[in-house]
């Protein structure tokens, strides 16, 4: 069976220095991908060149059988970007959430705007969405009147409305309390049990030994190590990841 | 009490002359959005050509005194064969110079909006115009309402500059009728009034406006 998300050889530079050096991987329907890596490594580019927020120099991406981008042949065939984007949610480490709509603005603006459905329908998938992270009681709320663990959950929500193919996570919880992470990564790992394909940065080991089905070690722009988490956190793994695996699992506390 | 008989006799006409002076300050108020918005959106946003356009009307039109502008557009296009009413010139002239203040206005409050906001956006597939209209454009009215209202009340004043090209303004009125009753002192001071009048009644919906459509917990509400 073909892949839902195949990334081919990306590469990008950013002021002649190589920050994603060859990037390769897979990603089957369903699979939750966790990446890890050093800080300045291009985690969060690689997330941007999936849906071409950054555009990368070199590869290949496709999703679903739809060419994302072919940096392969001389003349790239048409491709709609916004469509495709619209099949890709993105959580971001900053909620990124539109300040002056509420809650539930927020959740449908992408279905009435992008999607094209009428306000009624989007307000009932909205609200689907926004009871599936168990905000339905601030569905009127504005954002800066949220806490920051329930902004990412209305963030998350508004991915999800959407009905993405996969979705990415840049970090979601880097930018909360600690007493706030617990919230949203309930709420991914409840998305993961349910089948949702995902691919995440995140430095949560507890996340990523629990519900990865793979993680993807980046360093310097290039994939170190590629395996599922009961290996890659076995004995059996190069000095520098084993290094790097103490170091995060002394500031982020391990499980 | 002559005063008051003096207010009572020349109110009609003045009053006409506020008409034109309202009149002429909301048409190149309204140019001045338009022309001013597509000139912040291209020195926030454009590349090339159309950025350097926009970056030399700003620099013009700001650079140069209103009334020569004025004077271009009314006496200058019409010797070269373009004639224009001293209304239509003058809503052009004002409204255009405008345009230059308020691009300022609205590229600061484009630049205060976080930039996650316009990617969150993107992301979704909304695309470069779906985000303007949507995400950008409503948060920039509601960010320059207050640096706005200034400029507002600007325009309402150097309008009176239309009477130099005979347009029948307030001042142009205030003016003629000074002209016939000797009466220059008392005449201005009620001009005068009639401008604050209207100042402080503009200043006080925009301030109703603002409060409106302020967003729960975003904004400049005071705490002192
Ligand atoms: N827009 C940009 N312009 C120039 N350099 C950039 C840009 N974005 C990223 N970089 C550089 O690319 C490198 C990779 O950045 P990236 O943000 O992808 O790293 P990261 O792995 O996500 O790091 P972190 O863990 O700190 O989020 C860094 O050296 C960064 O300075
Ligand atoms: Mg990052």
């Amino acid at each position: 069976m073909e892949p839902l998300l195949k990334v081919e050889n990306i590469e990008k530079t950013y002021d002649g220095k190589k920050v994603l050096n060859g990037i390769s991987f897979e990603m089957e329907k369903g699979n939750t991908k966790v990446i890890i890596g050093p800080s300045g490594t291009g985690k969060s580019t690689l997330l941007r060149c999936v849906n071409r927020l950054s555009e990368p120099e070199m590869g290949k991406v496709i999703l679903d059988g739809q060419v994302v981008l072919d940096k392969t042949v001389e003349k790239e065939p048409r491709i709609d970007l916004n469509a495709i984007r619209s099949q890709v949610g993105m959580v971001f480490q900053n909620f990124n959430l539109f300040t002056h709509l509420s809650v539930l603005g927020n959740v449908t603006l992408g279905l009435t705007q992008v999607k094209g459905m009428k306000r009624k329908d989007a307000v009932e998938r909205a609200m689907i969405e926004i009871d599936r992270v168990g905000l339905a009681d601030k569905k009127d709320a504005y954002p800066a009147l949220l806490s920051g663990g329930q902004q990412q959950r209305v963030s998350i929500a508004r991915a999800l409305a959407m009905d993405p193919k996969v979705i990415l996570f840049d970090e979601p919880t880097s930018a909360l309390d600690p007493e706030l992470i617990g919230e949203v990564l309930q709420v991914m790992i409840k998305l993961a049990k349910e089948g949702m394909t995902m691919l995440c940065v995140t430095h949560e080991i507890g996340f990523a030994r629990s519900v990865a089905d793979e993680i993807i070690f980046l360093d310097e722009g290039k994939v170190l190590a590629h395996e599922p988490p009961e290996q890659l956190f076995s004995n059996n793994s190069s000095a520098r990841i084993r290094t790097f695996l103490k170091k995060i699992s002394e500031l982020y506390g391990g499980e | 009490m002559e005063f008051i008989q003096l207010f009572i006799d020349s109110l009609p006409r003045l009053l006409q002359g506020l008409g034109n002076t309202i009149v002429l300050t909301a048409l190149a108020v309204a140019l001045g959005i338009i022309v001013g918005l597509a000139v912040a959106l291209a020195k926030a946003y454009a590349k090339g050509p159309l950025r350097i356009l926009a970056s030399a009307y700003s620099a013009l039109f700001r650079g140069t005194p209103l009334l020569t502008q004025l004077f271009i557009v009314y006496f200058g296009l019409s010797s070269i064969g373009i004639v224009l009413s001293p209304f239509t010139a003058a809503i052009l002239a004002i409204g255009l110079n405008s345009a230059a203040f308020q691009a300022e206005y609205f590229l600061g409050s484009i630049l205060a909006i976080q930039p996650g906001q316009i990617t969150g956006a993107i992301a979704l597939g909304m695309g470069r115009l779906k985000t303007i209209r949507c995400i950008v454009i409503p948060q920039v009215i509601r960010l320059v309402i207050p640096s706005w209202s200034n400029e507002l009340i600007c325009l309402l004043k150097y309008s009176s500059l239309a009477y130099l090209i005979q347009f029948p303004e307030l001042l142009f009125q205030t003016r003629l009728m000074a002209s016939k009753n000797f009466r220059m002192f008392e005449m201005f001071i009620i001009a005068g009034v009639l401008y604050l009048s209207v100042v402080l009644i503009v200043s006080h919906f925009l301030r109703k406006l603002e409060k409106r459509l302020r967003i729960p917990g975003l904004g400049t509400e005071s705490t002192f």
